[in-house]
């Protein structure tokens, strides 16, 4: 199955477009960012493929100079019981993504969850609030340069 | 608020009879405009700490916004900064319901990435604490569902079984509620014959009792009705926004992990996945009763198969040694200093793991460097994905029906927030 979800992806978007790799039997496509949703409206589409549920969707912090920040979607489908799994990076210079909440509108509280994170931002996203944190926190908390025992006094306590 | 004003002619009256001095202000319609109502996050029925805004019209739900976080601890941050067997009790704290169930589907991701497998028998006390988790959850669930739609006794009756279930859990496992059971490569320990048979007791009284609690319900008009046709959702709008277990499954959809892809050993087991059509309160319901049946179906499979062996994978670097030996010989007592200083380090890569919990699919995503602590992990929490269908499902709903909704969705806010 993985197989046949690479040959037809590299069928339909052209040879040179995707990297992916296997480990553990699952499959890990790493698409460019430009084409995220292309890509991930192709895979609902498409007849034969058929990756209807948006399982899960998660940000991650590379800590490198180059591609940052990696946006993961990770794709379910009912029909063949199958999951794949996108992957595609942005710049810490300016982290926008194109938004998938118009494929799926379940993304929709995990892009809010991916930003309230990550501090990535998913462009053309109908309500981009943060999702756990106060509206007024100015830290991204899973950022590998945010500390572990968090920034003292970025979250004002009530008085006493 | 500026859009309130700007939408409500019915403001500017009052104000403007306020200037004129004119006390006997009069109005055709007293409901002509919406309300906003704050359910929450103090509200016994929200299940926690949830916090609805929800827009009302009359008594119609027009909107509704809900809002989380509030019991965020910030558990992803936690595990990239602990070993893998460091995070194992926080897993209890996710959904707290049913923290057997988490136990195992931490051990289950973390061994997919290690590749490494619990032998026989701690796959099988897996199954058994998995679904005896279940079979907690769903009593627990059938009690406040009951409860929030005004009937009490029930809530008497499910908690009942539930404390027999909580005595199962303090001989097998050794705590009642906060349990962290399960070991990368198999189980905290073996079951003992006793609580073996505790199980065999708790499972031959179960129909009987499941039976009489349902009698309670099933035929119950208010509650019937109270439930029935509310909190509709279709098909394609349950996979839309991505809803998983027994909420999908009341729409018909047939999508069960443990059917899809199977893990453990519930390809040996006979059990049958119940479907329901109507994608409303009381389809939730039945599905819940029927999946308790199912569950003691694999129980009684479980007991009468499960072998003899084991309860830890050989695995000398990647597995706890057994703590007698850690004392007396000098191998383990190195690899378990290796293990508990340094992690168990599996392999660059990163895999996925899911398992059907009471509450839908839930998952552990890894991505490791090569490192004994995970450089990312992501908690796929079902109750998170659930309740985003809210908004959807309180649309045009009474504003006596949010209460009963919300509680059909089952939401667990320990694993909503993470």
């Amino acid at each position: 199955m993985n197989d046949h979800v690479v040959q037809k992806l590299k069928s339909h978007f052209g040879e040179g477009l995707f990297e992916t790799h296997e480990f553990r039997g699952e499959l890990t496509v790493v698409v460019p960012k430009e084409r995220i949703v292309d890509v991930c409206r192709f895979l609902k589409e498409d007849p034969d493929l058929h990756f209807d549920l948006l399982a899960d969707l998660c940000g991650i912090d590379m800590y490198t100079p180059v591609k940052r920040f990696g946006v993961i979607y990770n794709l379910y489908s009912l029909k063949s019981k199958h999951r794949i799994r996108l992957k595609t990076f942005t710049e810490e210079e300016d982290p926008k993504v194109q938004t998938v909440s118009t494929v799926w509108s379940t993304a929709n509280w995990h892009e809010r969850e991916t930003f309230d994170m990550f501090g990535i931002i998913f462009e053309g996203h109908p309500d981009l609030r943060r999702m756990y944190m106060p509206d007024d926190f100015e830290h991204y908390p899973l950022r590998k340069d945010f500390p572990l025992m968090g920034i003292p006094g970025s979250l004002p306590l009530p008085k006493k | 608020m500026e859009p309130h004003v700007a939408e409500t002619p019915r403001k500017t009256r009052i104000l403007q009879a306020l200037e004129d001095q004119n006390t006997s202000l009069s109005f055709d319609d007293p409901l002509e405009n919406t309300m906003v109502l704050n359910m929450g996050p103090q509200h016994p029925a929200t299940h926690g700490v949830l916090r609805l805004l929800v827009r009302l019209d009359g008594e119609t739900v027009v909107g509704c916004v809900p809002e989380l976080g509030y019991l965020h601890r910030g558990y992803e941050k936690l595990a990239e900064n602990s070993t893998y067997h460091e995070f194992i009790p926080h897993t209890d704290r996710l959904d707290y319901l049913s923290p057997l169930s988490n136990n195992t589907a931490y051990a289950l991701a973390v061994e997919k990435l290690l590749g490494i497998e619990a032998p026989p028998r701690a796959q099988y006390i897996r199954v058994l604490i998995s679904e005896l988790a279940r079979i907690s959850s769903h009593l627990l669930w059938m009690g406040t569902m009951g409860m929030d739609v005004g009937a009490l006794t029930i809530w008497m009756w499910t908690f009942r079984e539930r404390e027999k279930l909580y005595d199962i859990f303090e001989n097998l496992v050794g705590a009642r509620f906060t349990t962290s059971f399960t070991r990368i490569g198999g189980i905290a320990h073996d079951a003992s014959p006793e609580s073996l048979a505790m199980i065999g007791k708790f499972l031959d009284d179960l129909p009987a009792n499941i039976s009489e609690c349902e009698r309670l319900l099933n035929g119950n008009r208010i509650f019937v009705e109270r439930c029935d046709g509310i909190g509709v959702i279709t098909r394609e709008q349950a996979i839309d926004l991505g809803l998983t277990g027994p909420s999908l499954r009341s729409c018909g959809v047939d999508q069960d992990l443990r059917r899809a892809n199977p893990y453990l050993v519930y390809n040996d087991l006979d059990f049958d996945v119940p479907l329901f059509e109507g994608g409303d309160t009381l389809a939730r319901y039945y599905i819940r009763i029927a999946e308790i049946k199912e569950s003691y179906k694999i129980l009684n499979q479980v007991l009468d198969k499960m072998p003899k062996g084991d309860v830890h994978a050989f695995k000398p670097k990647k597995v706890l040694p057994k703590k007698e030996r850690v004392y007396t010989k000098m191998e383990e007592l190195i690899h378990d200093f290796m293990i508990i200083n340094f992690g168990v380090e599996p392999p660059v890569g990163e895999v996925y793991h899911a398992v059907e919990s009471s509450k839908g699919e839930l998952g552990f995503y890894f991505y490791s460097h090569g490192e004994g602590y995970p450089w990312r992990m992501k908690i796929r929490s079902p109750s998170f994905v659930n309740l985003q269908s809210l908004p959807t499902m309180l649309r045009g709903a009474m504003i006596s029906d949010v209460v009963a909704i919300i509680g059909s969705l089952d939401p667990v806010m320990g694993e909503a927030d993470k």
